[in-house]
């Protein structure tokens, strides 16, 4: 069990405003964080008169260093300068460009960067570090994109960005807005729902079949609903559209029916510039360092950069989808003078497949893995929805999810029952750990200032049989009241020859309990023998009570998800 | 049913359909509004000095109750919501406003405000009031016969207690004002509000200035659902005082951590209730006592507890009853009007009742609600008639042959009988839901419509489009009355300076109360027209030219008032509905014993719209209030902690019904043969009644869980069902401890 003592933590109250960003977090020290001294509140706002943006729309010039890494971690063909690219694609309506086009630059900026908006170039040159796209979208008069929570949980916000999948393939992602650092959009490009309707006032085929089936009331969800549902009729991959697809969106006045049946009335993507976008690269990060007074966010290219950087620069945080950082600038008011985005690092971009272990780069988002993974057991089918929306998954990393260390977090419970290990970097070299070793306490980890998560290794063989529960309110889209993930492996006579079992939810780490496996181990899986595996979770485990769950219900939710496994075995 | 889309669906779609929110471009050097928040939930406010807060670079001025020219007082009836308090009296009570250049200005402003508190205790919960009689009204009550007598006398007695959870509206757009200075010596305010009319009356007291100078512009709501009905006021007062002493634009949005803390719900309730009923499930009298949480101020708590007792009965005749109300004052938000209003947490009630007798009598629960409908010439417990009372059997069992219902209870217990982990529960509930504000003087409607000689149209009413699809409505209603094509006419955001004097748009009566009045404005300029010689033209645009050349007048108001409703509160008896709205639903639901968590399978629902104006609309609003109601029921769980702190203040903590909860199998059909004469169009209000049509999935979940136990068992659930609360239910009905 590693350092961690189960069943004699509390988790501690702070756990209550956790949000569904938890369990995609992203990658982040314990951190030195400026906090302003007043309640929980949402900061990126409107700052129409605050004159600090730069509104040029003059084309920048995005290529200022060679040796791009590319998005795509399994295809290292070179990509075409995103400069000669943006002059050919033309896929917005004249009038959703941004009203003012004057330059309104501070002069102190030392440092700018671009970005393509809705198929235009766009120059940011003094902003604050920490506004969020969607912040900066409504102060440019798009007002498509609206603010349901400002945490992920409701994709009224939803863009799409113009991505590479695992495949290789250029694709459409969508993504929340609100959870997206500025910065971060660096070299992207992002299509808003302004974008969507053709300048002759064609509508999208996903607009028409909202329309057409009634798929808005009062309307101001709606835009995200077109944007995931475009996304998803526009994925490369050939399937018939998945509804799942929309989980990160919430509607609260339809009950989802009409939803349902539009998306499900679409074809295939139709031709046209949307479509025609697709056979060409998506955009390259390029690295960057954009300093000004109200912040700074660097881009490095390389872990060795990385590192250097964080070594330079202790008050720095790492940021990789934001999904939770985000979070906690939204609404806990924490403002991170320094980020350093992890986005362009290709070794936290690798993924493995040996014979011996399947290596996750800890920078790939829960999206690339599963793309990536092509023979994954089947417990990662049934994972990779539990965890979140695809709104969030397209952004949130695995590395990101096990640093924040939260003790809901699913991924941890997951890779516990598959004996993971993490590769940790520093400068200094490299160190691996196991997994269960790995988590401290509430929210701390081994990882020592100067180390960052490398890589996830998964050990093969992989264990028989392997299945993941999640207890919540909500069967989608929620936060685990307890997650579990078991593991067992049995030999010619039926008999267990290894056991894990690993939960979230009960202490204030994701944790295994191995006196239990041991019970388990060597035996027959009787009754007799499960019985006497519950007897020891219900008197090792001492989870607390909150808002998701009572402490008995916890503990109850422990056991009968055990005896849940052994009745599907 | 035909689609017709929303009249803005297109704008929905492509982000073109613009929110208050979205008006910001419009108004140069707008500033930005943050509130100083109070830290307990009950205290008394020793010192506040604000002027700390101008020393923070882009603070502009700050807002405390000496800035108040007229009344500080926002509360609607009572005037027992301070702007500016003095004694806090729930957690998180903004004391001071903050405006800034920036919303970052205004925030960081607002830390360095000073005040100083003195911590009293708080009541916190329904027990807590009633232990220390805290209230803030009651009892109301209504009886009939002597219902203690009834229970005495019948063959069978049963007791028991519900606690029913409140309920969240998580409107998708939070609530918004901006206010800024007119033209002409008034203030002009954009507020995401359904009733303008108040908001400008609360506005007018605030500022001490009469009404005629306040303007109040709501262009469409990201939806609202009783939550902007009172509480949009407050933010639309702050925007007006900070517009009114700074000359600027100011803007007031909550953003929903504020939105969650500071707005009201819908109320907790407590229910108490005492049974007799006779061998046959026939109930003979009931005592009933609700107590409901109404928070921190009155606000409409007392017109949802009229409607709580007015609906306690539902579907069914009670011979007897005995029915009090209180309204418990607590240090929490001050909860509101959310559809239903009230009648869901008195239906809930009957409903929960009707299954313990069942299960006492181990008969089919559905038997039993059917025994106890109301009848033709049958009237409530108030003493109405329960007109076309026929419909609940008629719906009842066209429902229960479209759905299959015998033929799956058989395959249900199939089910049940081979899975010792997984049950299937099926049920069918009725609802009867009457139409109109209880308080009669809210029953009118005005509207204005405007001809030019073009032969194009504006329409202007008093209602407010929030989602639910009025406009659409409308738009219907003045194409058919004027004879004109819907594309010729373009209905006006709902504005103050157009009509005066109007009502909330709420209680299901949008349509029948503004559609009415629009009618009768567009009957005015069509009889004009129509006594045109032939001569005048064949085209709607000729005849209009040649009226105007004739010098008569094209355009007319219009005016609405429902006829033949009153109700005495000293007596509690009249008729204070106009009529009722029917339905029912089939749910059948699979729970799952290892974590308590359900699948709702299949739902069919039968519901009475009358002749229904929009097919597509009033589908819409069956569907989405259904599963709000499903919400309620089973998902949205609001916690406060022991500091009286909103501990599901956000979308991770407080879960909406998502796709899990989108039933695999939803059949929806409309009553035939159902038009309500006396209606606009021969229509019937839409908004709130789907949402008690849930209550069929709670109590299917009841029926599985019974079949976890032997039988002949009531199943106690409390409300929200939530996975914890099912899991428990199923330990005790298996006899087994947690």
């Amino acid at each position: 069990m590693g350092s961690t003592a189960p069943g004699t933590r509390r988790i501690p109250a702070t756990l209550r405003s956790r949000t569904a960003a938890d369990r995609a977090g992203n990658r982040e020290y314990a951190a030195k964080n400026k906090i302003l001294p007043c309640d929980p509140t949402h900061l990126n706002e409107n700052k129409q008169s605050s004159g600090i943006c730069d509104l040029t729309n003059r084309p920048g010039d995005p290529t200022k260093m060679p040796g791009n890494p590319t998005l795509n971690p399994v295809n290292p063909t070179p990509k075409p300068d995103p400069k000669t690219e943006n002059g050919e694609r033309k896929t917005e309506n004249p009038k959703s460009r941004p009203r003012d086009l004057v330059e309104w630059r501070m002069a102190s900026a030392a440092a700018e960067f671009s970005f393509t908006l809705n198929g235009l170039p766009v120059r940011v040159s003094a902003e604050l570090s920490q506004t969020s796209l969607l912040d900066f979208l409504r102060n440019r008069a798009l007002t498509g994109s609206k603010e349901g929570c400002a945490e992920g949980e409701c994709g009224a916000c939803a863009v799409l960005l113009v991505t590479t999948n695992g495949q290789g393939q250029t694709c459409y992602q969508s993504a929340n807005s609100c959870l997206i650092p500025l910065p971060a959009v660096a070299d992207r490009e992002v299509l808003t729902v302004e974008a969507l309707k053709a300048e002759n006032g064609h509508l999208a085929e996903v607009q028409t079949a909202m329309i057409a089936h009634n798929g808005s009331q009062c309307g101001y969800c709606t835009p995200g609903f077109v944007v995931s549902m475009f996304a998803e009729q526009y994925r490369v991959t050939n399937r018939p559209p998945d509804v799942h697809a929309l989980s990160g969106n919430l509607c609260r006045c339809t009950g989802y029916r009409p939803i349902r049946d539009a998306l499900l009335s679409l074809g295939p993507a139709p031709a046209g510039p949307f479509h025609e976008r697709l056979a060409q690269p998506a955009p390259q990060l390029t690295p960057f360092d954009f300093d000004q007074p109200h912040g700074r966010y660097s881009r490095p290219q390389s872990l060795a950069e990385c590192l250097g950087l964080a070594a330079e620069n202790p008050e720095a945080q790492f940021v990789a989808g934001n999904t939770d950082l985000g979070v906690m600038t939204n609404l806990k008011g924490q403002r991170f003078t320094h980020l350093i985005g992890l986005e362009g690092i290709p070794e936290l971009l690798e993924f493995h497949d040996t014979p011996d272990f399947v290596e996750i780069g800890a920078g790939l988002t829960l999206t690339a893995i599963g793309e990536l993974w092509t023979d994954a057991p089947p417990v990662i089918a049934e994972w990779l929805p539990l965890f979140a929306s695809p709104l969030i998954r397209n952004r949130a990393t695995l590395g990101g999810n096990l640093a924040t260390a939260s003790p809901i977090g699913d991924s941890a419970p997951m890779l516990l029952a598959l004996a993971a290990e993490v590769r940790i970097a520093s400068l200094t070299g490299e160190r691996t750990a196991k997994l269960h070793d790995f988590f401290l306490g509430y929210r701390k980890t081994q990882l020592a200032p100067g180390e960052i998560l490398r890589s996830i290794r998964i050990p093969k063989p992989l264990p028989e049989l392997v299945r993941f529960y999640k207890a919540a309110k909500r069967a989608m889209d929620d936060i685990s009241t307890v997650a579990a993930c078991f593991a067992i492996t049995r030999d010619a006579d039926n008999r267990i020859t290894r056991a894990r079992l690993a939960f979230g939810g009960v202490a204030a780490v994701p944790l295994r309990v191995p006196e239990a496996e041991r019970q388990l181990e060597s035996t027959l899986g009787t009754p007799a023998d499960l019985t006497r595996a519950k007897q020891i979770l219900a008197a090792t485990l001492k989870p607390m009570s909150d808002h998701r769950g009572s402490a008995d219900y916890r503990l109850a939710l422990t056991q009968s998800l055990l005896d849940k496994f052994w009745s599907e075995l | 049913m035909t689609a017709t889309p929303h009249e803005s669906a297109r704008g929905h779609v492509t982000g073109e359909a613009l929110y208050t929110d979205d008006l910001i471009s419009l108004y140069p050097g707008i500033l930005h509004a943050w509130p100083v928040l109070a830290p307990h939930a009950h205290a008394d406010l020793l010192s506040l000095n604000a002027e700390p807060a101008m020393q923070e670079p882009g603070v502009i001025a700050t807002l405390t109750a000496a800035d108040v020219p007229g009344e500080g007082n926002t509360g609607a009836n009572r005037h027992d919501e301070p702007l500016f308090p003095t004694e806090i009296l729930y957690h998180s009570q903004p004391v001071a406003w903050v405006l800034g250049e920036t919303l970052e200005a205004a925030r960081r402003g607002a830390t360095r405000v000073i005040a100083e508190y003195r911590k009293r205790t708080a009541v916190l919960s329904i027990d807590d009031a009633i232990a220390e009689g805290s209230y803030h009204s009651g009892p109301f009550r209504i009886t009939r016969s002597n219902a203690a007598e009834a229970i005495a006398a019948s063959p069978h007695e049963l007791t028991g207690e519900l606690r029913i959870g409140g309920q969240e509206h998580f409107y998708l757009e939070t609530n918004c004002a901006i206010a800024q200075l007119d033209t002409s010596g008034g203030i002009a305010i954009e507020s995401s509000t359904q009733h303008p009319s108040e908001t400008q009356e609360v506005v007018a007291r605030v500022l001490a200035i009469p009404r005629n100078l306040v303007t109040i512009g709501c262009l469409r709501m990201g939806g609202a659902f009783g939550g902007k009905e009172v509480q949009a006021n407050p933010w639309a007062a702050i925007a007006a005082l900070g517009a009114w002493k700074t000359k600027r634009p100011v803007r007031v949005r909550l953003p929903r951590y504020l939105d969650m803390v500071l707005t009201g719900k819908r109320h907790p309730f407590y229910a108490r209730f005492k049974v007799g009923f006779d061998e046959q499930a026939r109930l003979c009298g009931v005592e009933l006592m609700l107590w409901s949480d109404g928070g921190w101020s009155l606000d409409l708590s007392d017109p949802v507890m009229w409607r709580a007792l007015f609906h306690c009965d539902n579907a069914y005749l009670i011979p007897a009853l005995d029915a009090s109300g209180w309204v418990c004052k607590t240090h929490k938000t001050s909860q509101t009007a959310f559809r239903g209003f009230g009648g869901p947490q008195g239906m809930i009630v009957i409903e929960d009742i009707l299954d313990r007798i069942a299960r006492t009598l181990s008969l089919p629960p559905d038997v039993v609600r059917e025994r106890n409908f109301y009848r033709e010439e049958d009237s409530t417990h108030y003493g109405q008639t329960v007109k076309d009372a026929d419909r609940i059997a008629r719906i009842w069992s066209e429902l229960k042959q479209s759905s299959d219902f015998e033929a799956r209870r058989a395959s249900v217990a199939k089910f049940n009988a081979m899975h010792a982990n997984t049950k299937r529960g099926l049920a069918i509930t009725p609802v009867k839901f009457g139409i109109s504000f209880t308080a009669t003087f809210f029953n009118q409607a005005g509207a204005s419509v405007l001809v030019y000689r073009d032969g194009s149209v504006q329409v202007n009413h008093g209602g407010t489009e929030m989602g639910q699809g009025l406009n659409t409505k409308i738009l219907r209603i003045a194409s058919e009355a004027l004879g004109v094509p819907e594309s010729e006419i373009r209905i006006m955001p709902t504005n103050t300076a157009k009509i005066p004097n109007t009502s909330a748009t709420a209680a299901s009566a949008g349509t029948d109360l503004n559609g009415a009045a629009v009618a009768d404005a567009c009957r005015q300029v069509r009889e004009r027209l129509e006594a045109l010689p032939e001569s005048a033209g064949t085209t709607f645009s000729q005849r209009v030219d040649t009226a105007y050349r004739s010098r008569i007048p094209l355009f007319a108001q219009g005016f609405y008032k429902t006829p033949d409703i009153h109700f005495d509160p000293k007596t509690a008896t009249g008729k204070p509905f106009h009529y009722y709205a029917y339905g029912a639903a089939v749910a059948e639901v699979e729970v799952d014993a290892f974590t308590g968590a359900h699948k709702t399978l299949r739902v069919d629902i039968l519901h009475d719209v009358g002749d229904s104006i929009s097919p597509s609309i009033d589908r819409g609003q069956i569907e989405g209030g259904f599963a709000q109601g499903v919400g309620w029921l089973t998902l949205e769980e609001l916690l406060w902690d022991a500091e009286g702190r909103v501990a599901t203040a956000g979308a991770s903590t407080y879960k909406l019904p998502s796709w899990g909860e989108l039933p695999d199998i939803f059949n929806v059909n409309f009553l035939e043969r159902a038009a309500e004469p006396t209606v606009i169009m021969g229509s019937k209000a839409v908004g709130e009644p789907p949402l008690m049509l849930a209550f069929a999935v709670r109590e299917a979940i009841r029926d599985a869980v019974a079949s976890f136990g032997k039988g002949g068992e009531p199943v106690d659930l409390n409300s929200p069902a939530t996975p914890e609360c099912i899991f428990r239910a199923i330990r005790t009905a298996k006899g087994e401890r947690l």
